[in-house]
């Protein structure tokens, strides 16, 4: 209800402001008495804002504009190139690392191989080291097991004559002596065989 | 007197009267806010274009903004060849605009409220418009008024509707510009009259209203200024596109 009242009111004021200024003598827009002014300062202000904007202002907006443009092509394309770079020193590094790896490697396994062959290479020498003591040693042992009888003999006879020497007070003759030594000696190596 | 709503629209003399012959060329109170509109979009241009960091400032990013807001408008409408008439449709857009804006200032006046200045404006746009026409395609031009495609018997009808069709093109620019910002003006002045004729107890509506008025107003001033120079690129590219 109140809404309504209050719609009316505005309906009549809007009537009576409308009335009121229609009696005024309605728009002051098509009065011409201020056309040609209009026109004239209309033509000056829009022609000197025209000439100022198209000579001085616009030229210098489009010139930032386009140095901005330049210059952020400018930095992109700079950006890619560092890029690639950047991706071709990883690369490099890369390849370096594999290279360095592969070297490593290969440094290892001679250092291997060599440390093997001389290890070997020593061990063979020391184990011929080791046969060709042996083989003396052998050698040596069969030589003395071949002239221990002689200087069992000598040294038996020796023995034989000494104490013949002694028991008896002289000498003997020292052939006869080891001809006795040899005799028992025979004897004795062949009844060690016999059993 | 003040509440008349076309009181608002009243031309009055400021200053002494200039007269040359019977011509009566006084400064008025419309050309003083074509000189404050022109000179804010001047000073605001100037310091915008005067700065010239990659990264811009507040100013600096509004004039480029609407540089390329216009140039945009003007490639998209118009094509490439509308080019060389960028600086004007942009000084076009950026007065009617301006006016527009400061009309919406209290107590101050809407320089396109009146039919004689969009009238002025829409007459230059059109007839500079039919000379690039005809310069460009000579009398080919005229081809603008047969559209292909028309059976025979139509075409005498046709192209009489093509023909008013283009010379009541200055006549709706301006008209519609003109009503669009005095139909605004004045919706807001009678809605104040009311908020003071209603007082404090019934007045809360139409101030409500008038609030509500005062934004889709600021949108209409920016709306009307987009549409006036955007159908000046249209009329534009039918003088250089011929696509008739």
């Amino acid at each position: 209800m109140k809404k309504i009242i209050l719609l009316n009111i505005f309906y009549f004021s809007f009537c009576t402001v409308a009335v009121k200024s229609a009696e005024k003598g309605g728009m002051p827009q098509l009065d011409p008495e201020f056309w040609v002014s209009q026109i004239f300062w209309l033509t000056i202000t829009f022609g000197t804002l025209f000439l100022v904007l198209s000579k001085f202002i616009l030229p210098r907006i489009s010139k930032n504009l386009e140095q901005r443009r330049l210059q952020i092509l400018e930095n992109i394309e700079t950006a890619e190139k560092q890029r690639k770079q950047s991706e071709k020193n990883l690369k490099e590094f890369d390849e370096i690392i594999l290279k360095s790896k592969n070297k490593a490697k290969e440094v290892m396994l001679a250092a291997r191989e060599k440390v093997v062959s001389e290890i070997t290479k020593k061990k063979m020498k020391l184990d011929e080291d080791l046969n060709s003591e042996i083989q003396n040693v052998e050698k040596e042992i069969i030589e003395l097991k071949l002239s221990s009888p002689k200087k069992i003999n000598s040294i038996a006879s020796n023995i034989t004559n000494e104490v013949i020497k002694r028991l008896i007070g002289t000498d003997v003759n020292e052939s006869s002596v080891s001809a006795l030594v040899e005799e028992e000696l025979k004897k004795l190596s062949r009844s060690t065989n016999g059993i | 007197m003040a509440a008349n709503p076309m009181y608002q629209f009243n031309v009055y003399r400021i200053g002494p009267e200039i007269k040359i012959g019977e011509i009566d060329l006084s400064f008025t109170n419309a050309s003083l806010f074509m000189v404050i509109s022109s000179l804010a979009i001047l000073i605001i241009f100037n310091l915008g274009a005067q700065k010239k960091n990659i990264i811009p400032d507040k100013i600096q990013l509004l004039s480029e903004l609407s540089y390329t807001f216009v140039s945009k408008m003007i490639s998209d409408t118009a094509g490439s060849k509308a080019k060389p008439y960028f600086s004007f449709i942009f000084s076009l857009f950026m007065f009617v605009l301006f006016c527009n804006m400061f009309g919406m200032i209290p107590y101050s006046f809407t320089v396109t409220s009146h039919i004689i200045v969009t009238f002025v404006l829409a007459a230059f746009i059109f007839i500079g418009v039919t000379i690039i026409g005809f310069i460009k395609h000579g009398f080919g031009y005229l081809k603008l008024f047969v559209p292909s495609g028309v059976p025979a018997v139509l075409l005498p009808l046709i192209v009489v509707i093509e023909i008013i069709s283009y010379l009541s093109r200055p006549i709706s620019l301006s008209v519609r510009l003109f009503a669009n910002m005095m139909a605004g003006h004045t919706m807001m002045k009678v809605f104040g009259g009311f908020v003071v004729s209603l007082g404090i107890v019934g007045g809360w509506l139409p101030l409500s209203f008038s609030v509500a008025l005062t934004g889709l107003e600021i949108l209409v001033a920016f709306l009307q200024a987009y549409v006036f120079a955007i159908l000046t690129c249209i009329y534009l590219n039918d003088a250089l596109n011929l696509h008739h």
